[in-house]
């Protein structure tokens, strides 16, 4: 039998070959054939979800709670230490000091983060903005919302914070952070479908292990995560509450 | 100062009129048990409430009230969230030491294999314009409570 493994495509263009070794790793300690299936955009992995053609995903907190609920997986592990948060960004130059000065007509460039654009919503309420008052302005990656800000295109960006901080030097320095996110309980989390639900203790134990000798710590290195804490399914669930407050 | 619950319970409280600003980019998360006791609360809920976390836990979540909230407020409150839907609202909570902070609240029901366990509590900044309309609002329903 042969499973697919998919990774939310807000994935960072530098883990890519972190996730192929994983993918191997993975074969050689389950002995079970994985395909690795990357996706540019969220609508395509999800239209690929709804037509279970994935088994083993590592799925962004806002795509939790559709996977549990309406698909039968169930979270294993989550990376250790490492949550999502959200910043929002103006070119060094701005005017803009505050959320609180942003006004309806801003523009805002974004990615299809869902997570991050949640966040960066919540973000600039307390300015009286939403969907409706600003101009969002859709970019395919964290680099392309960069340069709508530096080329005056928009006139804040919402940021994966990791995104941004993988962002070079130099792009970095012609931009200012405004606000960043301090939410600590938002996370991607590895999650198995229900067509792996008999191997999922034994891929659970594996995770866990997995910073325990070189070739694992090498493996979660090329990843650049420390290693997997399990979940317990009352941590998902609190999780998937948590999201649904935020979601209006 | 004297606070009055809808049960019929009391307790007195420090009120002093001092704002504290909601701190920008963070949630205070808190979560209830089904009679609104609470059985979690994160490191913000901590900062904003003045309490420390083993005086949260276990604590009624009406230890927030501020005298300036009208009871009709909380009656909406848990009147939604019973009939297993999502309340939102703007809620001007007291500290510890008196003072006060405003935060917009959602609030939904955790429903684990169909049976109702308690609720989650997520807080965020609100917008100054809605802090100034829901204060008006308020002191207009309190009056109409004192008077009723």
């Amino acid at each position: 039998m042969s499973y697919v493994l998919s990774v939310s495509p807000d994935f960072s263009p530098d883990h890519l070959s972190g996730w192929f070794i994983f993918n191997t790793w993975l074969q050689r300690r389950l002995e079970e054939k994985f395909h690795l299936e990357l996706y540019d955009d969220f609508e395509s992995q999800r239209g690929d979800i709804q037509s279970d053609k994935i088994d083993l995903i590592y799925a962004n907190p806002y795509d939790a709670a559709m996977l549990v609920r309406d698909k039968g997986f169930k979270a294993l592990a989550r990376p250790s230490g490492l949550s999502d948060e959200a910043i929002i960004v103006v070119p060094e130059s701005s005017p803009y000091q505050s959320i609180e000065e942003l006004k309806p007509g801003v523009r805002v460039a974004c990615t299809q983060d869902p997570d991050v654009n949640m966040m960066g919503m919540i973000m600039i309420e307390p300015a009286d903005l939403d969907r409706s008052t600003i101009e969002q302005q859709s970019a395919g990656s964290y680099v392309l919302v960069a340069k709508a800000l530096l080329n005056g295109q928009a006139d804040v960006g919402f940021f994966l914070k990791d995104a941004f901080d993988d962002l070079s030097g130099l792009i970095r320095n012609q931009m200012r952070v405004l606000v960043e996110s301090q939410i600590d309980v938002v996370h991607h989390t590895l999650m198995a479908g229900p067509k792996l639900q008999a191997l999922a203790p034994k891929l659970l134990d594996e995770l866990v292990a997995m910073n325990q000798d070189d070739k694992g710590r090498s493996v979660l290195e090329s990843m650049s995560i420390k290693g997997w804490d399990a979940m317990a399914s009352e941590d998902t669930e609190f999780m998937i509450d948590l999201i649904d407050t935020l979601i209006d | 100062m004297q606070i009055e619950y809808f049960d019929g319970t009391s307790r007195d409280a420090l009120v002093v009129d001092r704002e504290v600003p909601y701190p920008d980019g963070k949630l205070i998360v808190s979560r209830t048990d089904t009679k609104g006791y609470i059985t979690h609360a994160n490191q913000a809920f901590v900062d904003m409430s003045g309490y420390k976390l083993d005086e949260l836990i276990g604590a009624n979540h009406c230890i927030l009230r501020h005298p300036d909230m009208p009871a009709a407020a909380f009656k909406d409150l848990w009147d939604t969230i019973q009939a297993g839907k999502k309340w939102h609202g703007y809620v001007k909570n007291l500290r510890k030491d008196g003072a006060y902070y405003w935060v917009k609240a959602t609030v939904i029901p955790n429903i684990r294999n169909g049976q109702l366990m308690g609720y989650t509590s997520v807080r965020r900044k609100p917008s100054r314009t809605k802090v100034d309309a829901s204060a008006k609002l308020y002191a207009e329903m309190l009056a109409g409570e004192a008077s009723a």
